[in-house]
């Protein structure tokens, strides 16, 4: 039995029940850098609704009904309405998009996406100008999330101020490697903001909510010390229990060892992301 | 039945045996480990770094609280009287998974990079390791500085390597046993520290340490408990005789 044998028999994906195969374009946004296997993609996950060992929503997902699903837009939009996954899907060719993924714990992927940019997705809503802060909330289900009394919250909320929302990067993401997203990793249907901390990145969103306000966002609430609104990679400024100045990439190709690199600005995203925080401190806004 | 210095409960001979047993139950892990390393499923890990971290972590502190257990539970009956002798071995168990877990934060998870280190050295270059250890040096340092959960690790660890290496027979004559109880008193401290190194470390809002604070909590308990009934029962002795 050779190692991959051995490997796939101790920690199976389970969750992975029924990928589908999307129809995507091609999108300029590639990282060439070793990409992360789909196995470790998948089967290193934090959506603490499933638990919050890293095996462990691979292993508790499968519950997870991400058919029929609707998402629900509301707030300060001009009319408020619930689509259906489905329709949201087809508003827009889905492209392949590899991104670095950096997650605050100091570990980062890189992952090719399909979604299209949530900015298509917002000017569709028409928001009114009053809107300033788009919120995200999460599936709150515990009959589909075994481990949802244990997360620490009841429903995962988490928001981007507008500019961020509607920049080109970031991304209505319903798959990754050319199949419709694993259940443990948002299905069906997230955000990707890479230049931020993974835990920005909203999953299996049910509600998109306009506000005038800064929305409460789950960690920050959690432990504010820890985790900032805004939560843009940066080297400079340490998580208290670790530094952010380097990450292990998990790609697979270490064996062993890790693959420690330093961490970029803005995760390698700063040429297209760095006005928006131009006078801001971002020590003071972590 | 302690007749002629006979070990009570246990025959004498069946000891060696049973060391033989907990050596091999206390390297169940570490060759868990090395089982993992040979097929390749550590290099499969999505984060081999931090499995390994976890685990010598998990089992060090497992081993700590499993030593800790055999004092309350050798107290319960004069039959468990030989369960002392698995004390120290036990206790040099858990310092050797703490040692791993330190090494593997120093050489793995600091981001000092091995393979370089190891090609340097084949080719020979034999100042690569250490220039290797000074590219990591300043993370580590400010890890040491900054963060109360690497401090706190860091402490239980120097306890134990005090008491490993006051643990030879000699050393204790060496010290008298007076000296050496006090100071081994200190694994008390150095299991705290374990379990508040643990709960600093995780995330707010995961409880995970509570199934090994609570384990600690009743076996400093279970001291507490004992050392109350036997003041009693010398006082009431104490009463008796004098009366």
């Amino acid at each position: 039995m050779g190692a991959a044998a051995v490997a796939s028999s101790l920690f199976p994906v389970k969750a992975h029940a029924t990928p589908t195969k999307l129809a995507t374009v091609t999108s300029p946004y590639k990282v060439n850098e070793t990409m992360t296997p789909e196995r470790i993609a998948q089967s290193y996950n934090n959506f603490y609704e499933f638990g919050n060992q890293k095996d462990e929503p691979a292993r508790n997902a499968q519950k997870l009904r991400t058919r029929p699903w609707t998402v629900q837009v509301e707030g300060l939009v001009q009319k408020p309405q619930t689509l259906d996954i489905d329709t949201i899907m087809k508003y827009r060719p889905i492209e392949d998009r590899t991104y670095r993924f950096r997650c605050v714990e100091a570990w980062s992927m890189v992952i090719p996406w399909n979604g299209y940019p949530l900015a298509e997705f917002i000017k569709a809503m028409n928001p009114l100008p009053s809107a300033k802060f788009v919120q995200f909330l999460t599936l709150s289900d515990s009959k589909q999330m075994p481990e949802l009394s244990g997360a620490g919250y009841t429903q995962y909320s988490e928001g981007l101020r507008m500019d961020e929302a509607m920049n080109p990067l970031t991304l209505l993401t319903f798959g990754s490697y050319g199949e419709t997203l694993a259940n443990q990793q948002g299905a069906p249907i997230r955000v990707i903001v890479p230049w931020k901390y993974g835990f920005k990145s909203a999953k299996s969103i049910v509600k998109i909510r306009f506000v005038d306000k800064k929305p409460r966002t789950t960690w920050n609430d959690l432990n504010a010390d820890e985790y900032g609104f805004y939560s843009n990679v940066n080297p400079t400024v340490d998580h208290p229990r670790w530094t952010q100045a380097h990450e292990r990439r998990l790609d697979g190709t270490g064996g062993i060892f890790p693959k420690t690199i330093p961490t970029l600005p803005f995760n390698g995203y700063a040429n297209e992301v760095a006005g928006m925080y131009q006078g801001m401190d971002l020590r003071k806004y972590y | 039945m302690a007749v002629g210095g006979k070990m009570v409960g246990m025959p004498a001979r069946a000891v060696p045996y049973l060391k033989v047993l907990v050596h091999l139950l206390c390297l169940v892990p570490f060759l868990g480990l090395l089982w993992m390393y040979k097929t390749g499923a550590l290099a499969n890990e999505p984060d081999p770094v931090n499995f390994l971290t976890h685990a010598t972590g998990k089992w060090a502190l497992w081993i700590l609280l499993a030593d800790l257990a055999i004092t309350p539970v050798r107290r319960l009956s004069v039959k468990l009287a030989w369960m002392i002798r698995f004390r120290r071995m036990v206790g040099l168990y858990a310092f050797f998974y703490a040692t791993l877990h330190l090494m593997i934060y120093v050489f793995l998870f600091s981001g000092y990079d091995v393979p370089t280190a190891i090609a340097g050295l084949r080719a020979g270059h034999l100042g690569e390791p250490f220039r290797q250890f000074k590219l990591v040096w300043p993370t580590m340092l400010g890890d040491l500085m900054k963060r109360r959960f690497i401090q706190v690790g860091l402490f239980a660890w120097v306890i134990l390597l005090a008491l490993a290496v006051t643990s030879p027979q000699r050393v204790l004559r060496a010290m008298g046993g007076k000296n050496w109880q006090r100071l081994h008193r200190l694994i008390y401290v150095a299991a705290a520290a374990a379990c508040i190194h643990f709960w600093w470390l995780v995330k707010t809002g995961v409880l995970r340490p509570w199934k090994d604070t609570a384990v600690l909590t009743v076996l400093l308990l279970a001291r507490v408990v004992y050392w109350l009934w036997k003041r009693r029962a010398t006082a009431v002795q104490t009463a008796v005789a004098t009366v």
